[in-house]
């Protein structure tokens, strides 16, 4: 039993960092219809900031641990959400009224400038930053010796994810700009019609979309202690099934897609091999969607007339 | 123009031409991981053959002309190291020191037999390699048989009666290292308790962890490289594992400590006795360091490499590499590494593995200091 419940933190953990991905993609399909292949490498973006700017600070003598989370978050969402927004409106606003494959293309290209741009930039080297947080909790130990083990850098990640979610629900639900996500969601002509800023409200969802990845890469960096050009791809393949599998368009959808995949992953390597864990989960994806075409919480799309 | 001035013309293109080809150097290679989760080993083979090319051409050079040296990456990647291995061969370069991988050497050594170039490479120990009975390849560093012996005698007097698991990466280096150490174990009646592989390039063993933890293993033989062994390692110490983790050759670089930090500490691997120690390679190692580089690992195995060729080519008298082969193979070669000496199959004669430990402060050394050499 206590190696189940160790063997369900790692899932959830895992399944927190797929989520916070996963929630940029379900935003922009929800919202423009395409599906944004570049979010993975802008996570990867994020990450790389994160790295740098914690370097940054440890170089001019900052060493007290919460300070620097704090600022390496706020540096990291705010240039990664830069980068989110200009590479929509260089890569993706221009081709809104074009057909529907040529943004979908724009953005494959788009995420092999974005690896590319870094590996030149960075180099093609794996960075590897010390352990920032350490230390953790016994929560029980049975009777044969199996303590199972909450780390305080697992902690972090949990709760960064459901705080964030939970504003980001806020946003969505309660607030003006959450209004006219959801009116651009249903009809953008009429939005506008209505005097909803169309281009802005898509403008600031790529922002949202790109300031979570940051995070997701900060907590990627904190959890494993490394980056490198082109994590941005597995990670971003995973996180799109994600919101797949909890039906994409819908965000509390997206965390549970995250979740989903995180645990089958880390239940099959615990109970069944570690060699097949990749394709346990994307069997199981391919399960749900010939039961559910929309996923597990997706709406199925009404044709508008 | 007229008709003097144009025969002038090419009278004189001609002969710049011919000064040219009189003038041209002699490039040989240097192939591996040069970008990548492996570059910190590509960037150590190729330290030593940028060294090794200076040294030498401040020494008058190779048969009257200079050297010249070409890199090539593979990523460890086997598709990009056969189409490097084929840029090389159709280049005309007689000589690749090369590569990292075992599973980059082995399908390049076929495109260098074809494409007539002799490969030594300094640092890939699959036994495949050499097995094959390639006429152009040769090894400079030992192989997994017998550094998977020398991981297994280190386990069964270390940890008998402990719990062994023994995990691989799946690659043909990690594979091969893992499965050679399985046997020996088993052969000496040493049954592991968990033996399981893993993708390369994979960050998250939380779940594999927690299969250690249950299984109260005391120590975890790992296939594979630096990187995985490194995040294995450090999800162990979040998880409250003390268990110790072994590895094979692919650890010895600084890149390791850096991914773990002090948690380095205790951790062991296999590799050839400290090359930076022998008397054979003091002065050289001092050279180096005056640039600012530290001669880990494959470094000094790159620059015996290009050594062994260069001797062999002096003798010789020509670049061709089947006749440098045939010289290669019949003598005996003085290099940093000590005198150098190789079978029929291309195998280095007399190796020896020893167990080496890393400390807090991220440096290695060898357990039983002296033993090997």
């Amino acid at each position: 039993m206590d190696y189940f419940f160790q063997q369900l933190i790692n899932g959830l953990v895992l399944g927190s960092i797929y989520g916070l991905i996963a929630i940029g993609y379900t935003m922009v399909y929800g919202i423009v219809g395409m599906i944004n292949f570049a979010h993975g490498d802008i996570f990867m973006i994020g990450g790389f900031i994160a790295l740098i700017t914690f370097l940054v600070l440890v170089s001019i003598g900052l060493t007290f641990v919460p300070v620097i989370l704090l600022v390496v978050l706020l540096v990291s969402m705010a240039v990664t959400a830069l980068y989110g927004w200009t590479v929509e409106r260089i890569a993706y606003r221009p081709l809104r009224q074009s057909f529907r494959l040529a943004p979908m293309l724009s953005a494959i290209g788009m995420s092999f400038v974005l690896s590319n741009f870094s590996q030149v930039a960075q180099g093609a080297r794996v960075k590897p930053i010390p352990p920032v947080i350490t230390g953790g909790y016994t929560l029980h130990e049975s009777a044969a010796g199996f303590a199972v083990q909450l780390s305080n850098v697992q902690i972090v990640v949990v709760v960064t994810t459901v705080v964030l979610l939970a504003i980001f629900t806020w946003l969505v639900a309660r607030t003006r700009f959450g209004r006219d996500m959801r009116a651009c969601e249903q009809d953008q002509t009429m939005a506008a019609l209505l005097g909803v800023d169309v281009d802005r409200t898509i403008s600031m969802t790529f922002v949202i979309g790109a300031a979570l990845a940051a995070v997701a890469g900060m907590m990627y960096l904190l959890y494993y202690g490394l980056v490198d050009f082109f994590m941005g791809f597995v990670a971003g393949i995973k996180a799109f099934t994600a919101a797949v599998l909890g039906g994409i368009g819908s965000l509390p959808g997206a965390m549970l897609g995250g979740l989903a995949i995180g645990l089958i992953e880390t239940f099959w390597s615990a109970y069944c091999s570690v060699e097949y864990k990749d394709v346990a989960a994307f069997s199981i994806l391919i399960i749900v969607l010939i039961f559910l075409p929309t996923g597990l919480l997706g709406r199925p799309e009404v044709e508008k007339v | 123009m007229t008709p003097l001035k144009l025969i002038g013309l090419a009278l004189g293109a001609s002969i710049a031409l011919s000064t040219a080809a009189f003038a041209e150097d002699i490039t040989v290679a240097v192939a591996g991981p040069m970008t990548g989760s492996e570059s910190a080993f590509g960037r150590q083979l190729k330290n030593g053959a940028v060294q090794f090319v200076a040294d030498a051409n401040a020494a008058g050079g190779l048969l009257g002309k200079k050297l010249a040296l070409f890199t090539g990456d593979d990523a460890c990647d086997p598709k990009q190291a056969r189409s490097i291995a084929e840029k090389i061969a159709s280049d005309g370069i007689p000589f690749v020191a090369g590569h990292f991988c075992s599973s980059s050497s082995i399908p390049a050594s076929e495109a260098y037999a074809d494409g007539n170039v002799l490969q030594i490479t300094p640092a890939s120990t699959n036994p495949l390699f050499t097995e094959r009975k390639l006429w152009n390849v040769l090894r400079i560093c030992g192989r997994d048989d017998q550094q998977g012996v020398v991981a297994a005698d280190y386990i069964l007097k270390n940890f008998k009666g402990k719990n062994v698991a023994i995990l691989n990466d799946k690659t043909t280096y990690g594979k091969g290292l893992a499965d050679e150490t399985k046997k020996a174990l088993n052969k000496a009646g040493f049954q592991e308790k968990m033996f399981e592989s893993y993708n390369k390039g994979d960050k998250d063993f939380n779940s594999i962890v927690s299969r250690l933890k249950r299984d109260n293993i005391d120590l975890v033989y790992v296939g594979g490289y630096h990187q995985e062994a490194g995040l294995i390692l450090r999800q162990m110490r979040d998880q409250g594992l003390k268990t110790i983790l072994m590895a094979g050759d692919a650890m010895n670089d600084k890149e390791f400590a850096s991914i773990t930090g002090p948690l380095a500490e205790g951790t062991l691997f296999t590799f050839g006795p400290d090359p930076r120690n022998k008397p054979t390679a003091k002065a050289i190692v001092e050279e180096f360091r005056k640039n600012g580089v530290d001669p880990e690992g494959y470094t000094l195995y790159t620059y015996a490499a290009m050594q062994v060729w260069t001797e062999a080519v002096k003798k010789a008298g020509t670049t061709d590499p089947q006749k440098v082969m045939q010289v290669i193979k019949a003598g005996a070669w003085d290099t940093v590494l000590g005198k150098l000496a190789f079978d029929e199959k291309g195998d280095i004669k007399a190796i020896d593995y020893v167990v080496y430990k890393w400390d807090a402060k991220g440096n290695y050394s060898e357990l039983d200091p002296g033993k090997g050499t």
